[in-house]
């Protein structure tokens, strides 16, 4: 049993320990601790990528109790996979905060890293309650970030996203409870294994408590109709922080791969595919509303808060239809997207702040600053995030147009993938060329620096579609085997064989 | 005994939905807090409900079910958490709204604003 | 090797160019055309091969998943539009460097160019179809790109969102015909799908694919009916239009029906969908050409109309109408491209592109009008010129098609007619602009040539027009054969390419098309005339009034349904919890167990009652919000009590400590808030939220009915067994949160200590004055803290310690625990608040809250990781007895400390939390300024 699979959750957890100390410390200490914190929290999730690329389930038994007795740490390719996305994502986020964003708030960087924490031991842990525990953190941090920053804007959007996931959170607690009643237990591979042999009415108590986690995830990955809450939240919130809201999406989905394949999948005889055949049609109806709101967006970060829409919708589709093909795209659409959509983020920001009193709102002004850098930027973007070759985004999109079967779905799909392509199109290019080409005369009112850090993280985080293209094969290869180990969850469930028991008490007992 | 803690549930989570739709912010936190008692209840009851059992070892010939228990007291602090982030969000609502309208000023203080918010609501 | 060279070299240039521009335009134009150079090198040694009708395939997989892979492969057709890509694009730089003016943004120019160079030679020279794809819609991007190179122009801008939506469009509509194809072929090489042709063909999908296919090369290639991007796709810089918009980015559709040929073609579908449609185009481009004042608006029609005529020619299906397709290819992109140059100079050295204004030319640059003239004369199809020898070709095929009875006569006419129209609109463009009287008001006067080395570019064109129309068989023929073989899958028929075959139908054709067309221009005042009585409609203007309507209508719709309303928010998401749980629990029904009820004893029957009525009551009186929160504490007493009469006194003792923090935690709140809430939701809104939380409740009702009465087996046995001797505690629910599932309680704290460090942040620099009295019309009492609080108060305080402390060292064995204990702190920290008044207990207390959230996450952390130096997993205790005075037999655990952190967590976070509530009001903070705090 390796202590690898702590690491992601220690050092961001010690990390804002520190930061809660260093409250009254001179920031350029904060910011470097932060950033230094990221920085080791990222290559201990690419140790754990290499560790989990030879397709073998490693567990970390907390208090040294055997599953499903204490909460275990499991880490397969796709935790792991999940694992680095964020933490390359947090990490250009927290370079773009450190270029001033995260002024104004003592506690931001304690946020920030617990905000990291809470994402990582939702990717890791293999006990149903605990992923709970690990939403609550993530929540509660994501809540003090979107508060984050000046003025009374984001104040309102944020009363509605924490009450809809207080709702949520109650939910999930009824969900879990149903399951547990009908079963015994807490633990996924546990739950998969007693899942089959549920009978009699119990049957219909894990239903509804497993439709129940579905309306949560749903909520948290924002399908139609829970999606509402999420425009103007993230298009509210300061860049960085909406940048690595990103992912917050991506774990509600995250969590819809994780549970509903291993405790409802093929073998779970009455509960098999729970829910799979309503979240077909909400997937593509979540994709219509996205491009309509993307279309009707005023300015740019709403346009990209609808472009989290749609690309939820577009990853929810292929994941419903269960083939391993469609879960393989699916996930690489997801490391494509989530780094775009955070990408586009930044660079609304960064042109918000030079255009001066028209900001990111899509309507003439006077020619902006550094218009030739930002306008590539933004151009890169949104051709990756509509899908367009020969960024990352449309291998992602070709792959899931592939995966489907010939049949109505395939009709269905390929015909509303088609349609959004072509409107996303028309939303950006109409987008950009008001805001980058539509001059009208006079100054910008009041010019602002581009810092280097900001132009830099940004710059690097929008190339990154590029780095996909580039190890486009490595990556499909990686993501097929990923869906591979989710669709038999055989490999999952054997966890509970491993032994992890040494004696109790580690002061007289030896280590066996 | 055990349709006494249904209804009992039952009621603790109509009476929290219904305060939850309400337009002002204090009668949504009464909701939640409603809502969080019966969810916390119905948690406790996943284990069933015993007499006497108290998981103490030694305190009972045997014990009732500690882990939904364990479960409960998580979810009670983290619900206290919540909570009252809520309560202080709603406040700073209030002071940047001059109004504790969940929607905040903007929404409700038109009436034509609001008719169009009854009119969509149906 | 040398393939994939020659299309990533002007990729390369394009990163390049701009690192050239610092060296001076000459510089960057010398470097631009490098590449090019290159590419022409490299695809010179293939030539043997290519003219045996061979192919030449470099090939690298790229990403076999889909199916995709970094295969080059040329063949004669790709040749021949390889070629025309990379000799115009090189005239196309020497032109350009005297076109563009001296503060233009050349080095984008230039890097543009080279992009769409690249990718063009891309779609040519891909050997699998998804990979043509991607540069397919490269190609569109940077056609985008180039066509709002001015991007102050409103037109440009607007003319370039036009063509990306429309080329962009069929380009998706191409990528789910290609990836039908492909599904039905096996794979995306080209050779594997020409191979499997009739295998396509005979496919039920093969209409919708050849429809798809279709619908992207007619966007590409300006067909009816989306020819109308390509007119305003002229707002590009003149070098732009002669490039993209007729020699080479128009022929993508053209090359891409060439290049499927052998897969596509040959049908029933293929014949009257392709021939038809360019019958279409070409009639009505050369109509319009005829009646446009603006000299490249005129050519663009005549462009579209040309492309039409090859459609047509593609379409009929024949071999020999394949090769004449070929072969105007060649002809229109020399004369044509010649002919926007020559306009590009006229505009140039006029300042005006229209033809009312410009007049007379021919004395003031004869030598540019000669050049033009000649480039029209073939435009025109006059004989010795090459546009002549694949009219006469197309005159010929027209003939041959054997559509059933009268039809038979359509193609001829429509060829003829065309034919009529084309000799008028090239007519008017010599006459108009270089005879015709005397130039009016030209914005710069007088004209005069342009510089030397700006015509040399239409000189070799113009050449190459005579040269080809005069020695047809030795200028083009091999390169033309090899193209026809690629196309045709080796079977070429024979053709002899000569001057003249002889007086035949053909011949007589031209004739009519031309004397008819001098005709025809010699009374254009009528044909003007007629014309003007319909309105001209501007495309762009169309699209633009549709697409500010889709968003317009967009916004409204997300407005609507995204109204900013939580009520509606919040009712979706219950609803939706109904919805999906609906079924499950309608087949369950109300059922009960094999356990079955067990009876209840009075005093629980009425606990429940009472709790039932307090919060119903609670929903009653929700406006009186003191009275409610009144009644809410009510019932998280009873809830208390209830875990206590079910055996969880630790659940009963925190829901006691937690319901006094949370109380204290709304009195707070009320303080500031109004206490009274408006009556705002209509009676309809009220009934609806009732049904649905009846609802609610039914659900929850049924659900814990249900589950109460089911049997139940757990895993709990393994902690009732494992407390003592594993974890070394004796109340099982302690150890369960300590040890079992520590991990779960770090959780547990870490979200508190972020609750309230959020609340503290949130709460910095806002303040609030609470209301003048408590809403029922009495104010607030004067007197600030209550002198009898405050006498018990203080002395309260160690007691209440030593309770806390007793409280949580027991908690491993007996309910209580580090949770409670921190709570009862704080409730008696609280205490010192409300009696003494925030200034005087912030003076005692030496502490900072953040340091007490952090040292108690640090301890319960630390206490974790000891382990990891035991090479334990985190979390793992260790314990051992000692006996202790007061406390007696006592044992230390490792889970102590982690309890204590617990206990300093939840203090810290409990008062940062109601300490920076209690801050709010502007009261507090002028004392505090006073007192110098």
């Amino acid at each position: 049993m390796t202590h690898w699979l702590i690491a992601p959750i220690l050092i961001p957890l010690l990390g804002g320990i520190l930061q809660v100390f260093m409250g009254y410390a001179p920031i350029g200490l904060r910011r470097t601790l932060a950033i230094t914190t990221t920085v080791l929290m990222l290559a201990s999730s690419i140790i754990l990528l290499v560790l989990a690329s030879d397709d073998s389930y490693r567990i970390y038994a907390f208090g040294n109790w055997q599953p499903p007795f204490g909460i275990v740490l499991v880490l397969d390719r796709l935790a792991a996979l999940m694992l680095v996305l964020t933490a390359v994502l947090g990490l250009f986020c927290h370079i773009y905060a450190s270029g001033g964003a995260d002024e104004g708030n003592r506690q931001f960087h304690t946020l920030f890293l617990f905000q990291l924490m809470g994402l990582n031991i939702a990717f890791l842990t293999g006990d149903l309650f605990n992923l709970f525990v690990a939403f609550e953190v993530l929540l509660i941090a994501s809540y003090g970030l979107l508060m984050h920053g000046g003025g009374t804007a984001r104040t309102v959007p944020g009363l509605h996203y924490v009450v809809l996931n207080l709702v949520g959170s109650a939910l999930f607690l009824i969900g879990v409870g149903m399951i547990y009643s009908a079963t015994g237990t807490l633990n996924m591979a546990d739950l998969a294994v007693k899942i089959p042999q549920v009978s009699g009415s119990n049957v219909n108590l894990v239903k509804a408590g497993g439709m129940m986690l579905l309306v949560v995830f749903g909520l948290k990955a924002a399908i139609l109709p829970l999606c509402f809450w999420l425009p103007k939240a993230y298009a509210k919130a300061t860049a960085p922080v909406a940048a690595l809201f990103a992912v917050m999406t991506k774990v509600g989905i995250y969590a819809i791969v994780r549970v509903f394949p291993l405790i409802f999948g093929e073998g779970a005889g009455e509960l098999a595919n729970l829910g799979m055949d309503w979240l077909f049609p909400l997937a593509l109806i979540t994709l219509s509303m996205g491009v309509i709101g993307a279309l009707g967006a005023n300015n740019l970060k709403t346009l990209v808060a609808w472009q989290v829409i749609i690309s939820v919708g577009t990853l929810l589709a292929p994941i419903a239809l269960g083939s391993e093909a469609g879960l393989s795209a699916a996930l690489f659409y997801l490391i494509s997207t989530t780094w775009t959509v955070a990408a586009l983020f930044l660079v609304s920001e960064l042109v918000a702040s030079q255009r001066g009193l028209a900001a990111d709102n899509i309507i003439p002004a006077p020619r902006m600053h550094h218009r030739t850098f930002l306008s590539v930027l933004f151009l890169i973007g949104a051709v990756a995030a509509g899908g367009l070759p020969p960024l990352s985004g449309f291998f992602g999109k070709l792959l899931i147009l592939q995966s489907v079967e010939p049949g109505v779905e395939m009709a269905w799909l390929w015909s509303v993938l088609m349609e959004i392509s072509f409107f996303t199109l028309i939303a950006y290019s109409r987008a950009g060329s008001i805001v980058f080409w539509r001059n009208v005369d006079g100054p910008v009112e009041p010019p602002a620096p581009l810092g280097n850090r900001v132009s830099i993280s940004t710059g690097i985080l929008t190339c990154m579609t590029m780095v996909i293209v580039v190890l486009a094969g490595p990556l499909s290869d990686y993501t097929r085997a990923t869906a591979e180990q989710l669709h038999n969850n055989s490999g999952y469930i054997n966890i509970l064989q491993t032994p992890v028991h040494v004696p109790q008490n580690p002061i007289v007992g030896e280590k066996n | 005994m055990e349709l006494l803690f249904a209804l009992v549930i039952g009621a603790l989570t109509a009476s929290g939905v219904y305060l939850l739709l309400r337009a002002r912010t204090f009668p949504v936190v009464m909701g939640l807090t409603l809502l969080s008692y019966g969810v916390n209840l119905f948690l406790f009851a996943t284990g069933r409900l015993a007499t006497g059992q108290q998981p103490v070892i030694g305190t009972a010939a045997n014990y009732t079910d500690p882990l939904p228990q364990a479960l409960v007291l998580t979810a009670i602090v983290i619900g206290f958490a919540m909570t009252a982030f809520l309560v202080v969000l709603a406040l700073r609502n209030l002071a940047d709204n001059e109004n504790d309208h969940v929607d905040g000023q903007q929404e409700n203080t038109s009436p034509a604003s609001k008719q169009e918010q009854e009119v969509t609501s149906k | 090797m040398s393939l994939p060279l020659v299309v990533l070299l002007p990729f390369l240039g394009a990163i390049a160019a701009p690192l050239f521009a610092q060296g001076g335009r000459t510089a960057i134009a010398i470097a631009s055309s490098v590449p090019a150079l290159i590419a022409l090198a490299a695809l010179f040694p293939h030539w043997p091969v290519l003219a045996a009708g061979g192919t030449v395939l470099h090939s690298y997989e790229w990403l076999p998943v889909l199916g995709l892979s970094f295969s080059f492969r040329l063949d004669g057709l790709a040749l021949l539009f390889a070629l025309l890509i990379l000799i115009i694009g090189l005239l196309i730089i020497l032109y350009a460097h005297y076109y563009l003016k001296a503060k233009e943004n050349v080095a984008k120019f230039y890097s543009l160019l080279l992009c769409f160079k690249g990718s063009m030679l891309g779609i040519v020279l891909s050997g699998n179809l998804l990979l043509m794809l991607i540069f397919w819609e490269l190609t569109s991007l940077t056609s985008f790109l180039l066509i709002s190179f001015w991007t102050h122009k409103q037109d440009a801008r607007r003319g370039a969102r036009m063509a990306l939506a429309v080329t962009g469009g069929g380009g998706l509509a191409l990528l789910a015909g290609i990836l039908l194809i492909g599904n039905i072929a096996g794979s995306f090489e080209l050779d594997d799908v020409l191979a499997a042709g009739d295998q396509i063909k005979a496919h039920a999908l093969y209409p919708v694919a050849l429809t798809l296919v279709l619908l992207g090369a007619f966007t590409k290639s300006a067909q009816f009916p989306f020819h109308f991007w390509l007119p305003h796709a002229m707002q590009a810089p003149t070098p732009i239009s002669a490039y993209l918009h007729s020699a080479t980015m128009v022929k993508a559709g053209i090359f891409l029906m060439a290049r499927l040929y052998p897969a596509l073609a040959g049908t029933e579908q293929w014949f009257y969908m392709v021939s038809f449609t360019g019958m279409a185009t070409l009639l009505l481009g050369a109509y319009i050409a005829m009646f446009k004042h603006d000299l490249k608006g005129l050519l663009a029609y005549s462009t579209v109309s040309h492309l039409g005529l090859i459609t047509l020619l593609l379409g009929m299906g024949t071999q020999l109408a394949a090769v004449a397709a070929l072969f105007h290819v060649i002809n229109h992109a020399t004369f044509k491209a010649s002919l926007f140059m020559a306009a590009g100079i006229i505009d140039h050295e006029t300042g005006t592109r229209d033809m009312r204004r410009i007049n007379g030319l021919w004395r003031y640059m004869p030598h540019t009008a000669t050049l033009a003239m000649v480039a029209a004369s073939s435009m025109a199809g006059v004989p010795l010129l090459n546009g002549f020898l694949s009219k006469e070709m197309f005159f010929a095929e027209s003939l041959q098609l054997n559509l059933p009875g009268l039809w038979a006569w359509l193609p001829p006419i429509v060829a003829t007619l065309a034919g009529i129209f084309a000799v008028a609109y090239s007519a008017r463009f010599i006459h108009d602009v270089f005879f015709n009287g005397k130039p009016v008001d030209l914005p710069k006067y007088p004209p005069h040539e342009p510089p030397r080395y700006m015509k040399i570019p239409v000189e070799i064109l113009v050449f190459a027009c005579i040269m080809v129309g005069v020695f047809p068989a030795v200028s083009v023929g091999p390169l033309l054969y090899a193209a026809a073989s690629a196309t045709l899958g080796g079977n070429v028929p024979d053709y002899q390419l000569a001057v003249i075959h002889g007086f035949n139908l053909p011949l007589l054709m031209s004739f009519m098309a031309f004397f008819g067309g001098l005709l025809m221009y010699s009374q254009r005042k009528r044909f003007f005339a007629f014309h003007a009585r319909f309105r001209e409609i501007d495309e762009k203007a169309v699209f633009e009034a549709l697409v500010s309507k889709i968003v317009s209508l967009a916004n409204r719709f997300t407005g609507w349904v995204e109204n900013g309303s939580l009520q509606r928010y919040a009712m979706l998401l219950v609803l939706s919890v109904i919805a999906v749980t609906a079924l499950p629990l309608a087949d369950n029904g109300i059922y009960v167990g094999e356990n079955g009820l067990s009876p209840a004893d009075w005093p629980t029957a009425i606990a429940a009652g009472v709790l039932i009525i307090a919060a119903l009551a609670t929903v009653v009186w929700h406006r009186e919000r003191f009275f409610a929160l009144i009644l809410l504490s009510v019932v998280g007493l009873i809830v208390a009590l209830a875990f206590a009469r079910f055996s969880a006194p630790d659940l009963a003792m925190t829901q006691l400590s937690v319901e006094v923090v949370t109380i204290v935690l709304l009195m707070l709140a009320l303080y500031y808030m109004p206490s009274w809430t408006p009556m705002e939701s209509s009676g309809t809104q009220r009934i609806r939220d009732i049904l649905i939380a009846l609802a609610a409740g039914t659900g929850m009702t049924l659900i814990t009915l249900t589950m109460l009465t089911q049997p139940f087996s757990t895993i709990s046995a393994f902690f009732l067994e494992n407390s003592k001797p594993g974890g070394g505690g004796t109340n099982v629910v302690n150890v369960i949160l300590v040890d079992f599932r520590g991990f779960d309680t770090l959780g547990e704290i870490t979200v508190l200590a972020i609750a309230a460090l959020g609340i503290y942040s949130m709460l910095k620099n806002t303040a609030l004055t609470p209301p003048p009295g408590d809403g029922l019309g009495h104010a607030w009492t004067r007197d600030q803290y209550p002198l009898m609080l405050r006498q018990i108060a203080r002395p309260m305080l160690p007691l209440a310690l030593l309770v806390s402390a007793y409280i949580f060292l027991r908690g491993h064995n007996l309910p209580g625990g580090g949770f409670i204990a921190g709570l009862i702190t704080s409730v008696a920290l609280i205490l010192q608040y409300i009696a003494s008044g925030m200034i005087w207990t912030q003076d005692r207390i030496p502490f900072r809250y953040h340091n007490v959230i952090g040292l108690g996450l640090l301890f319960a952390t630390v206490a974790g990781a000891g382990s990891l130096a035991f090479g334990y997993p985190f979390l793992t205790t260790a314990f051992g007895y000692i006996t202790w005075p007061v406390v007696g037999k006592f044992e230390v655990a490792s889970a102590l400390v982690f309890d204590l952190g617990v206990y300093l967590a939840v203090i810290g976070a409990t008062l940062l939390a109601l300490v920076s509530i209690g801050r709010l009001s502007p009261h507090s903070a002028i004392k505090s300024q006073k007192e110098g705090v």
